[in-house]
């Protein structure tokens, strides 16, 4: 869970918050017509995010409701942003309602003309079977009388958009299997 | 920034791809009368919001930059108490360095490399550095710069920039006023400096000239590169790189100097400086990824680590798949067939292997490279193709660290949609199976990723905490996480995955969480550092290098200006900041001015002896591709120590069938390859259209008008988009001769929702002598009308 001040959770929660006040006043015609004309951000679980584009950092908060993401904005708290977005930091929600988004796993066969849809199970082992045969047929163990441990036959690049958690775990992985085409963003 | 009094914004448009970082700019202008100078070829929305522009030819930034440095030493415009304490000024220089007619001695043509051993500082028989304080003689390195740049005047430079006489004086009279040290200015900076075959002199000597006027480590100065992804700050730290390892050690190659963990040891590690602590940030790292398989028998498995023996960057990689070299790819949200250079080559490239794995959101260019649509006999390629969904950024939970170092958590807002799944989990699954493939095998083949350790939970979803304890590193006696990467040890006591991240997750126990990334106290503690939101590498600093921000004695430049300041009552740095700097150093002491605390002799490099591969001082060449033949500062046109790349599809463009400069760049409503707006639909519709953009001049001579299909053509392949004519771009005078420079956005490809034709067709696969960053800003083209 993240952790917020008193003072931010009362800025974050008080869209719920004039919401709630409404319902308790118990039963009123006009509280029927508060909840139908009630703001869609009402009653969304308010997320702190960064926005994925450029290195400035700007925070969003990211609206959820009835599994969907209804709105997101400028973070107010946020010291570098205070609230203001670009137009492409505005947009993020079409990054989840995007219906370009790739729904599940999928494979086109040597010579194929089109993919066809796999589940993960079967792209992940057929995947990994790949990175073996490859890896066993080029590995170099010793060169020169030197250790070197490397194969220069697979190449893995990417990526700048990743966090920090999962950047550190492909190139473990990858200098793990003894890769040297290691690259990514920054170099291009 | 908001602390600056002028910022030189030059290889960049923060107005249009760093939007939020005017907002800061702004308030130095409203607050402190800051100006803003924009330097560019165009005439870009940075530009409009600056208080002079400048224009420049794309590929002629050290031209500029060195009539710069000219002009502060010629005027007496530098900060004369910093440039003796804090930098290189006052070091000899043996009698082996020497520059003649735009080569640096040690040149080899044939290689087409520098021996820079002749480049060193002379040394006493102890090794100590000798020096002038008085900055006089002439093998110091104040008089080596002071001549070197003498040659750039004012007249030479802005003969072949294009720049007019009066903006550039005014230029340099504004940024060089910054030298009075109750002033700071800053230099921002993007991919329009770096992409260029002297792409890491063009920072060089941004970083000369701030430091000649004293604005390095202080508030409000600084060379500030803009950085082009969320996370690509930490992509870079985490070492998405050839030739690193995390935390910028050096990765192993096949040279005597990485033979076995003492003989890397031995040449990595200096005497001086904080890299002292190299060997124990190494064997930490080998702890985090060897875990018990790293012992002190096995040289904590620094065989198990591969080691290259060449160039394996970017341009390298595309060549060699070219070259059928290399049979399998995986890509993780990055599409090089639009934004790689050459990029028709590259996507031909990718046909000679046998599988390709692409992790994206969305089904990229790349994704497709091997459909009809792309223009490829999908019946005549035998590569396995694989798509794998992965979640986006609210979708899952990390941190990501932005230009400013600051790592900042994202959390999950809900869960992926579809079958979707993060990159973590995807290759968290991917490593377990390749391990599971291995299991029982007994050979010294399989033996290195045995060896591998991957402790991230047994659960389906690798735990986040355990990934973040690793980086941050621990203690494996007690398991508690480490405060500081100042406790590593070399005896294989404690493990560390990424030593500049330690102190993020610190003093916490097996099962405790305490991750400071997650701070959100938004009250500015002092000079807007605010300490208490999420966390900045190394240390909680917010500015490197600031104890430059005081003087020698430890009082703050100027008062306005304060970062950290030496307490005497207290022994201590203290201040606005985290000292970038040992806390109880008294100024007084040895060391106590050495604030470049990561050199070895605790300077800033005016002069570099040991750090690039294409010279000491930057000089000027032309771009590869190049509107003129005679380099007005020497009889060399191009960078002498950048690699050519021959063979086939490499074809270099000439003036006489391609007389027109090309440079491209981005717009706000879309991001780098395109992939993730051209996907949206509010932001497609904003920018639907590829374009060319030319001034009113060229069209006019071509016969080009507004919204005319035109084609494009370079000696790598031609496009075809919409015209744009604008007064934003302008004929460039150089040496007399009229140029013409166009410019283009490089987002657009077939996929999507807006497409449009890969301005990366056009580019060339030449790169910068030291990173071989691909020279994407300045090649030859012609523009012609398309037959309706």
């Amino acid at each position: 869970m993240m952790e917020l001040s008193r003072r931010q959770f009362l800025k974050l929660s008080g869209a719920t918050a004039a919401t709630l006040a409404v319902v308790e006043l118990g039963f009123d015609p006009k509280k029927a017509q508060a909840e139908s004309n009630e703001f869609k951000i009402a009653h969304s679980e308010v997320t702190p995010t960064i926005c994925p584009y450029c290195s400035v950092g700007c925070g969003i908060l990211v609206h959820v409701k009835d599994g969907d993401v209804v709105y997101t904005e400028g973070d107010p708290d946020h010291p570098i942003n205070r609230g203001t977005l670009c137009p492409k930091g505005n947009g993020i929600r079409q990054l989840y309602t995007s219906e370009k988004r790739v729904e599940r796993p999928k494979y086109r066969a040597p010579g194929s003309t089109e993919w066809e849809e796999v589940d993960w199970d079967w792209a992940l082992g057929r995947i990994a079977e790949n990175v073996k045969k490859t890896r066993d047929e080029s590995f170099v163990v010793e060169e020169d009388g030197m250790t070197v441990n490397h194969t220069e036959a697979i190449a893995n690049l990417g990526g700048a958009a990743l966090e920090n958690e999962e950047v550190y775990m492909i190139q473990k992985l990858m200098r793990g299997l003894g890769l040297t085409y290691i690259e990514h963003q920054a170099r291009i | 920034m908001k602390h600056t009094d002028c910022a030189l914004i030059i290889g960049g448009n923060p107005a249009a791809n760093h939007p939020i970082s005017m907002r800061h700019l702004q308030k130095a202008r409203d607050e402190r009368g800051a100006k803003l100078l924009s330097v560019d070829p165009r005439y870009t929305h940075t530009s409009s919001k600056s208080d002079l522009y400048a224009q420049l030819r794309s590929g002629t930034d050290i031209a500029f930059m060195g009539g710069l440095i000219n002009y502060a030493i010629e005027n007496g415009l530098y900060h004369e108490e910093y440039v003796k304490h804090y930098t290189n000024a006052s070091f000899l220089v043996t009698d082996d360095y020497a520059f003649d007619e735009g080569i640096f001695s040690g040149y080899d043509e044939g290689d087409r490399s520098y021996d820079n051993s002749q480049w060193v500082f002379q040394t006493d028989d102890e090794g100590n550095i000798l020096k002038d304080e008085s900055l006089s003689d002439p093998r110091c390195v104040f008089q080596l710069l002071k001549k070197h740049f003498s040659r750039y005047d004012i007249d030479t430079v802005i003969s072949i920039t294009g720049t007019s006489k009066e903006d550039f004086i005014e230029v340099a009279e504004t940024f060089c006023g910054t030298a009075d040290p109750n002033k700071t200015g800053t230099i921002m900076y993007a991919m329009g400096t770096t992409q260029h075959t002297k792409g890491s002199q063009n920072v060089r000597s941004y970083a000369i000239i701030q430091l000649l006027l004293g604005n390095v480590g202080r508030p409000g100065g600084g060379v500030n590169a803009m950085r082009g992804e969320c996370n690509v700050q930490g992509s870079t730290d985490f070492a998405l790189l050839f030739h690193l390892m995390p935390g910028y050690l050096s990765a192993p190659n096949a040279s005597e100097n990485h033979r076995n963990l003492e003989a890397y040891k031995a040449a990595e590690t200096p005497s001086g400086g904080y890299w002292e602590n190299t060997p124990n940030f190494l064997v930490s790292l080998l702890k985090a990824y060897y875990g018990d398989k790293a012992t002190s028998e096995n040289d904590f498995g620094y065989d198990y680590f591969p080691k290259g023996r060449r160039n394996y960057s970017h341009i390298s990689l595309f060549e060699a798949m070219f070259d059928g070299e290399i049979k399998g790819m995986f890509t993780w949200g990055q599409n090089p067939v639009v934004g790689g250079p050459n990029s028709r080559k590259e996507k031909k490239a990718m046909e000679n292997l046998d599988w390709f794995v692409s992790i994206d959101l969305w089904e990229t260019e790349t994704a497709a490279f091997w459909t009809e649509q792309s223009g490829a006999d999908p019946t005549n390629i035998d590569t396995e193709v694989f798509m794998l969904p992965a979640c986006g950024p609210y979708e899952k939970e990390g941190t990501v660290s932005n230009s400013g170092r600051w790592m900042q958590y994202r959390y999950q807002a809900i869960e992926p949609k579809n079958d979707a799944r993060s990159d973590a989990w995807i290759v968290h699954n991917l490593a377990n199976r390749i391990k599971k493939l291995y299991e029982g095998e007994n050979n010294p083949v399989a033996e290195p990723i045995q060896a591998l350790s991957w402790d991230f939970g047994q659960g389906d979803y690798p735990e986040i905490d355990l990934i973040a304890r690793e980086i941050n590193g621990y203690d494996l006696k007690t398991g508690r996480t480490v405060e500081s990467f100042a406790v590593l040890k070399d005896d294989g006591s404690t493990s560390c995955g990424n030593w500049i991240y330690s102190g993020f997750y610190p003093d916490a126990g097996p099962g405790e969480e305490k991750n400071l990334s997650k701070r959100r106290d938004d009250e500015d503690t002092g000079m807007d550092n605010y300490l208490n939101w999420s966390y900045a590498w190394p240390l909680n600093r917010r500015v490197l290098y600031n104890r430059a921000s005081a003087d020698p004695q430890g009082n703050p430049w100027a008062s306005d200006k304060e970062a950290i300041w030496w307490d005497a009552s207290q022994s201590s740095w203290v201040g606005h900041d985290v000292p970038d700097f040992g806390a109880d150093v008294d100024p007084n002491s040895e060391g106590g001015t050495d604030a470049f605390i990561m050199r070895g002799y605790g300077k800033a490099s005016l002069y570099s002896a040991d750090g690039m591969t294409d010279g000491p001082f930057p000089e000027h060449y032309e771009p590869y591709e190049s509107p003129i033949s005679d380099n007005p500062f020497s009889k060399v046109d191009l960078n002498p120590a950048v690699k050519i790349w021959d063979g086939k599809m490499n074809d270099r463009g000439s003036v006489s069938e391609y007389p027109i400069v090309a440079t491209n760049y981005r717009l706000t409503e879309h991001w780098q390859s395109g992939s993730m707006t051209r996907n949206q639909e509010w932001v497609s519709e904003l920018m639907p259209y590829m374009f060319i953009e030319m001034s009113e001049e060229l069209a006019e001579e071509k016969g080009i008008s507004e919204r005319d299909k035109v084609v494009v053509e370079s000696a790598r392949g031609s496009i075809e988009a919409y015209a744009m004519v604008t007064k934003r771009f302008k004929p460039f005078k150089v040496k007399g001769k009229k140029v013409h420079q166009i410019g283009m956005p490089w987002h657009y490809g077939y996929q999507g929702i807006a497409t449009g034709e890969i301005a990366n067709v056009l580019t060339p696969h030449i790169g910068d002598a030291n990173t071989m960053i691909p020279e994407y800003k300045a090649f030859l083209c012609d523009v012609r009308r398309a037959n309706s």
